[in-house]
């Protein structure tokens, strides 16, 4: 695997949408060559190259292209936008839409995103260490396809409207949630460990939130279903099961109607 | 003006019968003419294939329920984004694009007219807005009458002076170019929780039939004598077995006799005919019902239609009737939007995704196609995609290839998942017609052009004619290798001059042209109970004084071309 790094020299003054710093649109590429990939400074047309120091050549594919980013990007967009494979590791905290519409490889934040981190994500892995903001692995603006594979982990707190619109994949979130969790959702999977709010679930047909720590204000929509045990992520425990969101139509599978789970660690 | 001199091009042009013989076209001060001085620009069109420009005779292109799906579908935009370049002005959207890339696109494709298929009335400025800003083509638009008061009213009585003198207040108002019809009494009556899916349903309160209300605009439109028919979406739109609906709103035109100046023979235009000939009685049992529309349409010369074909995209449904609306999104489960206007009409919006992996789907694409390939007569059947309610406009190249090309349909139908119930239910597998450029001018330019009454103006070649010509990069003389080319050749035409000006070269917009708004304007006799009933309405119910009404002066309609009709005798 061939390793690109890119360096912050020239912050701009406007928030930069650089949909091209991904390994796809690294992949074949030299150094030279990726300094000239185009970028948006607000609505004025850029190159890579004005703004970062670039070294090392990509791979021949995004598959054999990793990307360190280096330096303050807490003002750059859409890193690793509709990403497939591949790595990038972005050392600090960054802007909107990291990872947004990926479909494979795997990104690294080791600070904080911003909102919108994996709108519509297929696949891939997304590790944000410090704290996402809101709308993680949602659908775009009126939209109704949010994320529908992959896997993300926030060792943070996440923002509100996580999930929403998801159909797959799973989210854990190592600390606490704001509110609305998978609303609208048609699938896929929540576990907070930490704290939510309020409004977990709401209009969600059918997937699962998991919460390990308290729910400030349960949804009036869920009704209780008993008691389980579950194994998450390695840890034992008991849960109450609530299934909902009742205000909504449900589909049938199989003959049994499916329903939204949520499952609260007594 | 300039003069130009388009040499030796494959000409097909249905009004002069010419079948791609070699002719120089000659063009000064916007029209087309038998010869040009020696100093006329030259453009070679060697080894092409040179048509009038292109006339869409049904798209829903401009005025408030496109534009509430524009507001409502940002995920329509996203990835469609085209920035500033040459001329152009920036554009977005796939399915509903803005009102410049609607002009853009247009004219690439070498379309030089278009016609907005509904327009509610009361919104008549803001229609008027965007035509104004859709550039280079020139449109019309057509409001609907089907589910208005007044005509409820007049037509309940069989009053057609009446609803005839109405409609020429409308049109002189609304800067309108036809009636239109959707849904007859169905969207009136769903204000009331109800519909008509056939004929003969009454509408709550009016105590009218959708048949009344159909037979009565025909004959108040012929009375008037007007460029173009009544123009209907039919009840019982895109339900099992509506086909039988669709055979009783034609049968209404038995009898009635096409009366008007401009060469039309038709009553009645049968819109997105795709949409209304469905067999079977549910979504299991589905089927296409495209022989019998045809075999009827075949043989009643009082009647045109157009396609509505299917182009397998995601796209936007947006129509005048507001009940399917309703019915859609409690199918697909997707956003709903509805826009209710007062007296007039009710409209509703809802994405849709035609899925090649979903039967019902692939069999609506086969019967969009089965259609135009049973029409004997091209001059009478027309393509569109309804747009954007079976499939955006800009994909009619695609349609074009499917029509052309056997090959490209038999290609198209092996990738269906359900291939075996979409040669079961349809007739399409047996079907091996291969439309010819010929017949393509006929659907696209010449045949549309006839029904909408504009004959003498657009759609064919013939000296005096407006200079609308495209130019497209298809030899006639050798054979198409790949059905690709085709599409390919007819998205992006080699050059497209309109109105006497190029606008396009090498797929590239060169100019803005000279855009105008088409409209009719009927001289009708004085009618004082129709002016008393108009100004009573405006007091009691309308949301708005009758002085806000007219779509008038420049800012709605700054470049107008009204076509005149005297129907004081």
């Amino acid at each position: 695997m061939e390793t690109v790094t890119i360096t912050m020299k020239n912050a701009p003054a406007l928030y930069l949408e650089a949909d091209t710093i991904s390994t796809d649109a690294f992949a074949g590429k030299n150094a030279a060559q990726i300094a000239e990939l185009p970028v948006f400074e607000g609505n004025n047309p850029s190159t890579l190259g004005k703004y970062f120091e670039i070294s090392g050549n990509a791979g021949a594919t995004s598959a054999d292209t990793k990307i360190v980013v280096k330096g303050d990007v807490k003002k750059v967009k859409y890193l690793g936008f509709k990403m497939t494979a591949g790595e990038m590791v972005i050392e600090g905290s960054t802007d909107q839409y990291v990872g947004a519409w990926m479909n494979g490889g795997k990104i690294l934040v080791k600070g904080d995103v911003a909102a919108f981190a994996a709108t519509a994500m297929k696949g891939g892995e997304l590790t944000i260490e410090g704290n996402a903001g809101n709308y993680l692995g949602a659908a775009y603006r009126g939209d109704w396809r949010g994320m529908s594979g992959g896997k993300i982990l926030v060792k943070g707190n996440a923002g509100s409207d996580t999930g929403m619109y998801m159909l797959g994949g799973e989210i854990v979130i190592n600390g606490d949630s704001e509110v609305h969790v998978m609303t609208h959702a048609e699938g896929g999977k929540v576990v907070i460990k930490g704290n939510a709010k309020s409004k977990l679930g709401g209009q969600m047909v059918e997937g699962t939130i998991i919460v390990f720590g308290s729910i400030d204000v349960m949804m009036p929509g869920y009704k209780p279903n008993g008691e389980v045990e579950l194994e998450v992520d390695g840890t034992k425990a008991r849960f109450a099961h609530f299934i909902g969101d009742m205000g909504e139509r449900h589909k049938k599978k199989k003959g049994v109607v499916v329903y939204g789970n949520l499952y609260k660690k007594i | 003006m300039s003069e130009y001199i388009i040499k030796n091009g494959h000409v097909f042009d249905p009004v002069q019968g010419i079948k791609g013989d070699k002719l120089d076209i000659a063009i000064k001060d916007g029209k087309i003419v038998d010869k040009v001085g020696s100093g006329a620009k030259v453009i070679d069109a060697k080894d092409k294939t040179v048509m009038a420009g292109a006339v869409e005779i049904h798209a829903h292109v401009a005025g408030p329920k496109v534009n509430l799906g524009r507001i409502y579908r940002p995920e329509d935009k996203l990835f469609s984004c085209t920035p500033t370049k040459g001329m152009e002005r920036m554009g977005s959207g796939a399915s509903i694009p803005t009102t410049f890339k609607t002009g853009y696109e247009y004219a690439k494709m070498g379309f030089g007219v278009a016609m907005e298929a509904a327009m509610p009335p009361l919104f008549s400025r803001h229609v008027h807005e965007e035509i104004r800003d859709t550039p280079i083509i020139d449109e019309g638009a057509f409001p609907v009458f089907g589910n208005n008061w007044f005509v409820l009213e007049y037509l309940k009585n069989q009053e057609i002076e009446n609803t005839a003198a109405y409609i020429a207040w409308m049109l002189n108002v609304t800067k309108g170019y036809a009636v239109k019809v959707v849904n007859p009494g169905g969207t009136e009556a769903w204000g009331w929780g109800l519909n008509c899916l056939t004929v003969n349903d009454p509408v709550p309160y009016f105590d009218i039939t959708p048949a009344e209300i159909v037979k009565g605009l025909m004959e108040a439109n012929e009375y008037l004598g007007l460029p173009h028919s009544m123009h209907i979406h039919p009840n019982n739109l895109g339900n099992p077995g509506c086909y039988e609906t669709t055979l009783d709103t034609m049968r209404l035109a038995e009898g009635i006799k096409a009366n008007n100046k401009f060469g039309r023979e038709q009553v009645l235009h049968l819109t997105h005919s795709q949409f209304h000939s469905y067999k079977g009685t549910n979504w299991g049992d589905f089927e296409s019902g495209a022989k019998e529309i045809t075999d009827y349409v075949n043989k009643n010369k009082n009647i045109t239609i157009d396609t509505g074909n299917v182009t397998l995209d995601e796209t936007t449904t947006m129509t005048a009737d507001g009940p399917f609306e309703h019915h859609l999104t409690g199918l697909n489960h997707l956003k709903w939007a509805n826009c209710d206007v007062e007296l007039e009409t009710a409209a509703g919006v809802v994405p849709y995704i035609y899925s090649p992996n979903i039967s019902v789907c692939a069999i609506q694409w086969a019967i969009g196609l089965e259609i135009p390939l049973m029409m004997k007569d091209p001059m009478r059947c027309y393509i569109t995609t309804d747009h954007p309610n079976a499939g955006p406009f800009t994909r009619y190249p695609r349609v074009y290839k499917w029509l052309m090309s056997e090959k490209a349909r038999k290609q198209q139908i092996d990738s269906f998942k359900h291939k075996d119930k979409v040669l079961s239910q349809t007739g399409i597998g047996a079907l091996d017609r291969e439309i010819s450029l010929y017949e393509l001018a006929q659907m696209t330019r010449a045949g549309p052009a006839k029904s909408l009454g504009l004959a003498s103006m657009v759609g064919g070649l013939k000296p005096g004619m407006d200079a609308d010509v495209a130019i497209y990069n298809i030899n006639p003389d050798k054979p198409v290798a790949n059905p690709d080319d085709i599409e390919k050749a007819f998205s992006r035409c080699a050059a497209f001059i309109k109105s006497g000006v190029q606008v396009v070269s090498n797929g590239e917009i060169v100019s803005n042209g000279h855009k105008r708004t088409l409209w009719v304007n009927v001289k009708a006799k004085e009618n004082p109970q129709v002016a008393r009933d108009i100004a009573e309405k405006f007091v009691k119910y309308y949301s708005m004084t009758q002085n806000n009404y007219e779509a008038l002066g420049h800012h709605f309609v700054p470049n107008p071309y009204a076509i005149e009709v005297d129907a004081t005798n």
